[in-house]
């Protein structure tokens, strides 16, 4: 019987819904519908839930406006002298009781089905650290960092900002349409949270944890995100991008990708056997540490106090070579200072390193070379 | 006591107490999660013989295990299992393996913390042996093959029929750094014994 | 202290007495001045963080303060705002109202009063002090979500861990001394049942804070063995878990919540009667509904971690409890609506800003029941369109709850009237400014900004701008509000003993100015009087 009241209620708040056209200004101040068959009823919960508060607003508000007319000392200088109605007291809490159950009902069987990352047709691992997402194909082996691609001069106002602005990556998350996807989702280093509003999937990245999502794209298209958890410095900055292909252009996908690892892996034998200037390097070892350590250590060297620490004639910069790989290569832990082996290229590193040891006035002269990098690894 | 001084005392010995249940919450957590499978913490100890032969077969059920390794920041380790996906026929025993090797020149300690997913599943997991059940230790350049054995329970809820078990390699310790900031993690005290 | 004074007979310098006079006082109305004062100092303080962050978010891209520092101040902005204005503000009307509503002469431990006021001034240094050191101030927002803030927090944590401790340590001690004065020193007569709502709801607030506060102490101290003793409770490695932080912090976090609001209700509970001109409908069932709110948060704590891997069952608990929630507070907000019904109202300052109170945390409880809906909330969650709820409920809800408190107990309080008619031109021009500055974060919210961004793309950029706005005028209303306050104690219309013709209770039958010493002898409260 009270599910019923409830049932009917939702009906009349939908109706009520439905009855409303959309303007573009109603559009924009909305919940975004997505795309899959679950952020579109998500949207629903959503409407329905806006409308019954919307419903009850109009009544208590009303109901508040009209008393502060009417019985306004001007109005009514008398006033009343009712104190108690056990009666009304029960009516009001018993008819909110069953607007609640109403809306449980609904909410409930959703939140049963996203739960449910059962028979899904392939995996993908997904890992923060700060401040992007590395994807892993569990499924075909294929994987890759995805950082944001928005350039800085737009950041600091020195360049017009474009249309997706903050929300470009270099890498998008490619998968294919109509297939369930699960999600694995896992951290480096602190809680991120990997979210597509269109998808309705939101789920925290904890590190030493793996959590579950998933998701079946029933459109083509690109769609963007971000990361919902404060994350330090830069977490405006770790944009989701994914973008949804056909399955058979998917498959194909999956084939360059792995025809672009062997000819990396072809590159990165051709480098090792190469002996490397310090000319050679430094530009391109210049170009790395741009990209990626400047955020923290600053173009400078001169790093950001004592959380990131200066690299010039620090004891890593301008000590042994084998410390300074280290701690490139593998990071440190409990700091921000990532394991760069798995990001970027033998050659890629050797420039770095060596582009650290020679540059704002640290001079030890040292080039290290790819295969040194090889080996470590 | 008069009113006053007994109304304070009593007051003081409830914020005494609720400064100790903060506490107490760390082992009550533990129990929680448990029960409810929360962040699919599997048991740090070996199961036990009982719980193990409580293990019920369920049929032909066959389950999808789904394996992941991963290396936390600062270990020089390579590490990942030797078998990307196995296949468990529930209640019996099933033996898996790790690959890790030591990358570096220097003797390394490392400790593996599990996580299973969906988290439900975490408890019906019953390990009998597990590399993670002690820290391991490698020397320079060297390499091993980390074994796990289990037993899936066959009380296993019938919806989930294939799951993830993750390992993150933590650095516990390099021997020839000096006691700094990177060896901390050393020292640790575990706040379960 | 006269007959005291006399036996003295070197007078010090002026500037010392002043200092001596507010360092030692054990008084509870000036200890109450001391904390209201505070509150207001460190509200400008927080304040003006506000408006740097509003200034940052003005328009795309990053102008003013870089991402680092941004996450400083919107983390000071946020601990400030809870811990230094407006939970201070409520201790210093406790102070002020809770022994004249009951018929006491003073707290009942009057020495520890001094003491857990002036720790907080010292804790609030060390925070604030932080922005400047090595490092930069804790940059991990007030929820302070390990690992960030253990392993990956500024040295300067060690700092903000102190000054949750010494926070702490006032807040037990202030809301002990508020349970034993309601308990032991109420007029003969003034039963439980007849305590005015204010005291009523203090009285269960000062049970949440006793309950709660030392968990937050316990969290923190984690903390900082985590970060410098070795142990690992929120550190997965050493065989910890970083979401039993989150557990244990929202087991204090979500009373917290509650904290900040009960006593709001209990001023909206005062103040709409009196202008009313008719008694408090269901008295009753306001304490019942008052005391099932404080229950009910302790077990729905969850709903803040739905997007942690919750399993199944723990977000069905935590979202029926959530939504359980609704029920109590409904009653109250009816009961309002019926007190006001059928009145004679008049519509002074302090009937507007409850008013206000009432109607803008109503769109913070219909936002907050939005969230308890698991599906929806995964759209909701970390985003603004939680900004823009719990900024309904604390600053129309909380911060009006305080305003209104002011204009209805500042006649009583310095023996003058305030100037009518500046204190509607502050309600309305707040109100509208409130509105401006919050409203429009829900659609940002729903559009999927997230929360705690220095910078967002370009989608956001109308809407935060007229936030920005907003804010900006809704920070020039508070400095009218100070000038109303200061102008008051200075000169204005004497106000009588009876300072609002259709209020009723014990603090309207002392003068205005309410002299420092009152109720010495217990008040005879006769039958049937009170409720």
């Amino acid at each position: 019987m009270t599910t019923f009241a409830g049932g009917s209620r939702i009906g009349l708040a939908s109706l009520v819904f439905c009855g409303v056209p959309y303007v573009s200004l109603a559009a924009k101040m909305d919940m975004r519908p997505g795309v899959t068959e679950m952020s579109m009823r998500i949207q629903q919960i959503h409407h329905m839930s806006l409308w019954v508060c919307v419903v009850v607003g109009i009544v208590v508000f009303g109901a508040m406006f009209y008393t502060m007319f009417a019985h306004r000392r001007s109005k009514n200088p008398k006033p009343a002298t009712f104190t108690d109605s056990t009666l009304v007291e029960v009516v009001w809490t018993v008819i909110p009781v069953l607007i609640l159950i109403g809306m449980a009902v609904p909410a409930t069987t959703a939140l049963i089905d996203i739960e449910d990352a059962e028979n899904s047709d392939m995996t993908v691992l997904i890992t923060g650290s700060q401040w992007k997402w590395h994807y892993r194909y569990l499924d075909s082996d294929i994987s890759y960092y995805s950082n944001i691609a928005t350039p800085d001069t737009q950041i600091d106002n020195l360049e017009p900002k474009d249309e997706h602005y903050l929300l470009d990556v270099d890498n998008p998350l490619v998968l294919p349409t109509n297939r369930k996807v699960r999600f694995l989702i896992t951290s480096d280093d602190v809680i991120h949270s990997w979210w597509i509003p269109d998808f309705a999937v939101k789920q925290d990245a904890i590190p030493g944890f793996i959590n579950e999502a998933w998701t079946e794209i029933p459109v083509t298209g690109t769609f963007r995100g971000q990361c919902t958890e404060l994350c330090g410095m830069g977490h405006a900055y770790m944009p989701i991008v994914v973008e949804a292909i056909p399955e058979a252009d998917f498959d194909a996908w999956i084939e360059e990708q792995r025809i672009a690892a062997e000819l990396a892996g072809e590159a990165a034998v051709a480098a090792r056997a190469k002996s490397w200037t310090m000319g050679e390097l430094m530009p391109m070892g210049e170009e790395v540490f741009v990209k990626h350590c400047a955020t923290c250590h600053e173009r400078d060297g001169m790093g950001q106090g004592v959380k990131y620490p200066a690299l010039i004639g620090s004891a890593i910069t301008t000590g042994p070579v084998i410390d300074h790989l280290d701690r490139v290569m593998n990071g440190k832990a409990d700091t921000e200072m990532q394991a760069w082996a798995p990001q970027l290229s033998d050659l890629e590193i050797a420039a770095v390193i060596t582009y650290e040891r020679n540059s704002w006035g640290n001079d030890t002269g040292d080039v290290v070379q790819p295969i040194t990098i090889y080996e470590a690894r | 006591m008069k009113g006053p001084a007994k109304t304070t005392f009593l007051l003081v010995g409830l914020a005494v107490g609720m400064f100790g249940f903060a506490f107490a919450l760390v082992p009550l957590y533990d129990v929680f999660c448990e029960i409810t499978g929360l962040n699919g913490k599997t048991s740090a100890q070996a199961a036990l013989v009982e719980e193990v032969e409580r293990a019920t077969q369920d049929g032909d059920r066959e389950v999808t295990i789904e394996l992941l390794g991963k290396v936390a920041r600062g270990l020089s380790w390579e590490f990942r299992p030797l078998d990307a996906e196995i296949t468990v026929r529930a209640g019996e025993m099933k033996t898996t393996a790790f690959y890790a090797r030591n990358r570096s020149q220097k003797t390394i300690v490392a400790q593996a913390v599990p996580s299973v997913s969906p988290g439900q599943a975490a408890q019906y997991l019953k390990k009998l042996e597990c590399f993670c059940f002690e820290q391991q230790e490698l020397a320079p350049g060297a390499d091993t093959e980390m074994a796990v054995s289990f037993i899936l329970d066959g009380e296993l809820p019938a919806e989930i029929n294939e799951l993830t078990l993750s390992y993150t390699m933590f650095l516990v310790s390099d021997t020839d750094e000096e006691t700094t900031a990177d060896t901390r993690l050393g020292q640790a005290i575990r706040y379960r014994p | 202290m006269v007959a005291h004074a006399e036996t003295v007979p070197k007078r010090r310098h002026p500037w010392i007495e002043f200092a001596a006079r507010w360092l030692f006082t054990t008084n509870h109305k000036e200890i109450g001045t001391l904390y209201l004062w505070l509150s207001f100092l460190l509200f400008f303080i927080a304040g003006g963080m506000a408006m740097i962050i509003r200034l940052e978010l003005f328009e795309p891209g990053i102008q003013f303060v870089d991402p680092e520092r941004y996450n400083q101040v919107m983390t000071l902005h946020g601990l400030i705002m809870v811990f230094g204005a407006v939970m201070p503000a409520f201790v210093g009307l406790a102070n002020w109202m809770i022994p004249l509503m009951i018929g006491a002469p003073d707290m009942a431990l009057p020495r520890m009063n001094n003491f857990s006021f002036w720790i907080l001034p010292f804790a609030f240094t060390l925070l604030i002090s932080s922005l400047f050191m090595e490092g930069g101030a804790p940059n991990f927002g007030w929820t302070f979500y390990a690992p960030l803030s253990t392993t990956y927090g500024p040295p300067s944590t060690d700092f903000f861990i102190l000054g949750v401790h010494l926070m702490g340590i006032s807040s037990i001690m202030g809301a002990i001394n508020i349970i034993v004065t309601i308990v032991n020193l109420r007029a003969p007569g003034m039963t439980f049942m007849k305590m005015p709502l204010f005291v009523w709801t203090w009285f269960i607030t000062a049970f949440l804070l006793i309950m709660v506060m030392p968990v937050l102490a316990g969290v923190v101290t984690m903390m900082l063995t985590d970060r410098h003793f070795g142990t690992s409770f929120f550190q997965a490695a050493g065989g910890g878990d970083p979401v039993m932080f989150q557990h244990i912090f929202w087991f204090f976090g979500h009373p917290e919540v509650y904290i900040m609001i009960l006593p709001g209700f209990g001023i909206a509970s005062q103040i709409i009667p009196t202008f009313a001109r008719k008694k408090l409908f269901g008295y009753h069932s306001m304490v019942y509904a008052t005391a099932s709110i404080a229950f009910l948060s302790f077990i729905v704590w969850g709903h803040h971690m739905f997007t942690t891997g919750m399993p199944l069952v723990g977000e069905l608990f935590f979202m029926f409890a959530t939504m359980l929630i609704a029920v109590p507070t409904g009653v109250k907000v009816f009961n309002w609506v019926a007190t006001m019904w059928r009145g004679s109202m008049t519509f002074e300052t302090p009937m507007l800003f409850a008013i206000g109170f009432v109607m803008m945390f109503t769109i913070g409880g219909f936002s907050g029941l939005m969230l308890a809906l698991v599906p929806a909330d995964f759209q909701y969650h970390d985003t603004f369109f939680v900004v823009a709820h719990f900024h309904y409920v604390l600053y129309p809800g909380a911060i009006f709850g305080t305003m209104a408190a002011v204009y209805y107990w500042l006649p009583k309080w310095c023996g003058h009237m305030y100037d009518e008619r500046l204190g509607k031109i502050h309600f309305w021009s707040a109100t509208i400014a409130v509105n401006v500055t919050f409203f429009p974060m829900h659609f940002t919210g729903l559009a999927g900004m997230p929360r705690r961004i220095p910078d967002y793309s370009l989608q956001f950029a109308d809407f935060n701008m007229v936030s920005s706005i907003g804010a900006a005028f809704l920070g020039a209303t508070q400095v009218l509000f100070l000038y109303i306050v200061i102008k008051t104690i200075r000169a204005g219309a004497k106000a009588k003993a009876q300072v609002w013709e259709g209020a009723e209770g014990l603090e309207w039958t002392v003068p205005s100015p309410a002299p420092l010493h009152t109720f010495e002898s217990p008040p005879v409260i006769a039958e049937g009087q009170g409720h």
